[in-house]
């Protein structure tokens, strides 16, 4: 065989790098066609900020602001940065819900029987979903200006889009594996919302932790979700950052690093 | 045929006629379950190689391990020269595949699903584009090219998945249940379009569980139960193995059948197996291998002063098949032949 030269791993994995950005971009096409044949798929990311910001600044805006010091307006200040937060996570369950759809209606298949790096498929999906979370955090801060935020620090604001973009792709590899793990997009929706729910309500996204039973601190301390919502509003509002901003990229790499080679694992074993 | 370099490998084997798919001793179990347990199969280039089977018989498990899609336990496959473990990638390179499972996306219009996989397959934009252009041109999907998939007719569905699969000019195309739920007139349609891309010269392995579909389109055929290959060989050889066709002869007056079938056994003019009685329908079925068969039996019936109600030919059912080849019925239920499958022959 004309092949013993190579190991058959190095002959296998020679895609070059335009390759890869080619078939990258071939796939980012076909999710953006998808938004636009489907336009309603973009109505979680559009709709998502504006709900939630209303709800929570005059539900509970009023009554938390009030412990704050601040009222309704000292709130909004509160309550925006960590909205941020919670828009990227709960929007990054969308890489899970789709692969599952994919892997379900054989078009996945197709793509994994094309000479095409696998890794691939994955990056177009998280690039996708990493600009539905711009979008949905563009509306979230139209609605937040007029709901009355201050923008004081605009380096400070992009930091904290920032953080939050790299915290979600690293949790979209958790998603990411139960789209290739789960049976269908419900039970990965289902999965994905007993995940988020607990996380997002269990820190200081909402409402400051110093109020709550020991217990329950404990959790929000370690909760990434409150270093990142903590994080971003020093950025976004002045005040200290660094612990919080160096435990929220400690909390990234890490579940990257644990997550991302077993999604591609599952990916690569999926029967 | 093909490519015969690709990232700079050669490939094993280019003879013209050599061995487009050479499998030895498959195997892949789930738990249990021997999903393929010790399968051989050769397809030659350029011939279409039927594998004939039930639901579970373990047809679509080997089309994804000779895809790439699955690993195999145990056993080799070489497609086109390059080995489904060690050269996956090369070997995705000069496959197709169209299939219950591999799919068009139905939320992209046709042209899209294309052009995709052009680029997928790294074709420039321009190559992408004028490849997509030709396809739907020659499947006849011009017209719908800017519709999505998932709005199309079954038939024009597989149309587009053939297309799809045509893209790289594979040098082996799977073809994996195609018609499979279709309506009778669509799967002529598909079944004409498989003739006209066989008459290119792909080399095709087709799965099917219609004795009708192989015979149409497949120059050999692999019969598999049970994750093993029961028989195997040219069409004809192995149509005269489960007696060719199947006359079912019908008398008017219901009394006549056993008589009737007894009499038919006793001239010895049938096919291999014996006739056997279809009380049910009130038919006789009786195994033959020719026309001259087929007039023999009217002419001694005839003669016999019974009056026939009708007299059908139809193809032997996988059924059918399976009983005269391993002496039980296939071991997974499914569907009967397609009802199509009868000729009228007049009376």
């Amino acid at each position: 065989m004309t092949t013993a030269t190579l190991s058959p791993t190095a002959a296998d994995t020679r895609i070059p790098l335009r390759g890869h950005l080619r078939h990258t971009g071939a796939l980012i096409r076909r999710n953006l066609l998808w938004i636009r044949q489907d336009p309603e798929s973009m109505f979680d990311a559009l709709l998502m900020p504006i709900v939630f910001t209303l709800l929570f600044v005059y539900v509970f805006g009023g009554s938390i602001g009030q412990a704050l010091g601040g009222g309704q307006d000292g709130y909004v200040q509160y309550v925006i940065p960590g909205m941020i937060a919670m828009m990227s996570m709960t929007l990054s369950q969308g890489v899970g819900t789709g692969f599952s759809q994919d892997f379900n209606s054989g078009v996945m298949d197709r793509f994994r029987s094309l000479p095409i790096g696998r890794g691939s498929v994955l990056f177009a999906k998280i690039t996708v979903e990493l600009a539905r979370m711009l979008f949905a955090t563009t509306v979230l801060m139209i609605v937040a200006v007029l709901v009355g935020f201050d923008i004081t620090r605009w380096p400070g604001l992009f930091a904290a889009v920032g953080l939050s973009a790299v915290f979600a792709s690293s949790i979209m590899w958790v998603f990411l594996t139960l789209g290739v793990v789960l049976k269908n997009a419900q039970s990965v929706q289902a999965m994905g919302f007993l995940v988020l729910f607990p996380l997002q309500f269990g820190s200081s996204i909402f409402a400051p932790t110093a109020s709550m039973p020991g217990w329950l601190q404990a959790f929000t301390d370690y909760n990434p979700l409150s270093t990142l919502a903590d994080a971003a509003r020093g950025l976004m509002l002045g005040g200290p950052v660094a612990h919080d901003l160096w435990v929220t990229l400690g909390w990234s790499a890490a579940i990257t690093a644990v997550m991302a080679p077993v999604a591609i694992h599952k990916f690569r074993t999926k029967s | 045929m093909g490519v015969d370099t690709v990232d700079g490998m050669t490939r094993i084997d280019k003879e013209p006629g050599g061995a487009a798919v050479t499998v030895r001793g498959l195997v892949k179990h789930y738990g249990e379950t021997k999903a393929l347990d010790g399968v051989d199969l050769d397809v030659r280039e350029g011939t279409v190689m039927g594998v004939l089977g039930p639901n579970g018989a373990g047809k679509t498990t080997l089309v994804r391990i000779l895809s790439t899609l699955l690993t195999p336990d145990a056993g080799q496959a070489v497609v086109a020269g390059y080995d489904v473990v060690r050269q996956p990638r090369q070997l995705r390179r000069v496959i197709g595949l169209t299939g219950q499972y591999a799919s068009v996306d139905e939320k992209l219009p046709g042209w899209e699903n294309l052009y995709m996989i052009g680029r997928l397959l790294d074709l420039s934009r321009k190559d992408a584009r004028a490849r997509a252009d030709e396809l739907l041109e020659r499947f006849s999907l011009t017209e719908a090219a800017k519709r999505p998939a998932g709005t199309y007719s079954g038939g024009m569905r597989r149309r587009l998945d053939l297309a799809a699969s045509m893209i790289g000019h594979p040098a082996v195309l799977y073809l994996d249940e195609p018609t499979t739920g279709l309506d009778p007139r669509t799967r002529n349609e598909v079944w004409d379009e498989v003739k006209r891309m066989v008459g290119d010269g792909v080399t095709v392995l087709l799965t099917t569980q219609y004795m009708e579909e192989a015979e149409q389109l497949a120059s050999e055929l692999t019969v598999v139960d049970r994750g093993k290959v029961i028989a195997n060989g040219g069409i004809e050889e192995l149509k005269a193995k489960v007696g060719g066709r199947t006359l079912r002869v019908r008398p008017a007056d219901p009394q006549e059948l056993r008589p009737l079938a007894g009499y038919l056994d006793d001239l010895g003019i049938t096919g291999l197996a014996t006739s056997t009685v279809d009380t049910e329908r009130g038919a006789v079925l009786v195994p033959i291998l020719s026309d001259e068969q087929l007039t023999a039996v009217v002419g001694a019936v005839t003669a016999r002063g019974i009056t026939l109600a009708s007299v059908t030919t139809e193809l032997p059912s996988l059924d059918e098949v399976f009983l005269s080849l391993t002496g039980h019925r296939a071991s997974a239920p499914q569907d009967t032949a397609p009802a199509d499958d009868r000729e009228e022959v007049a009376v």
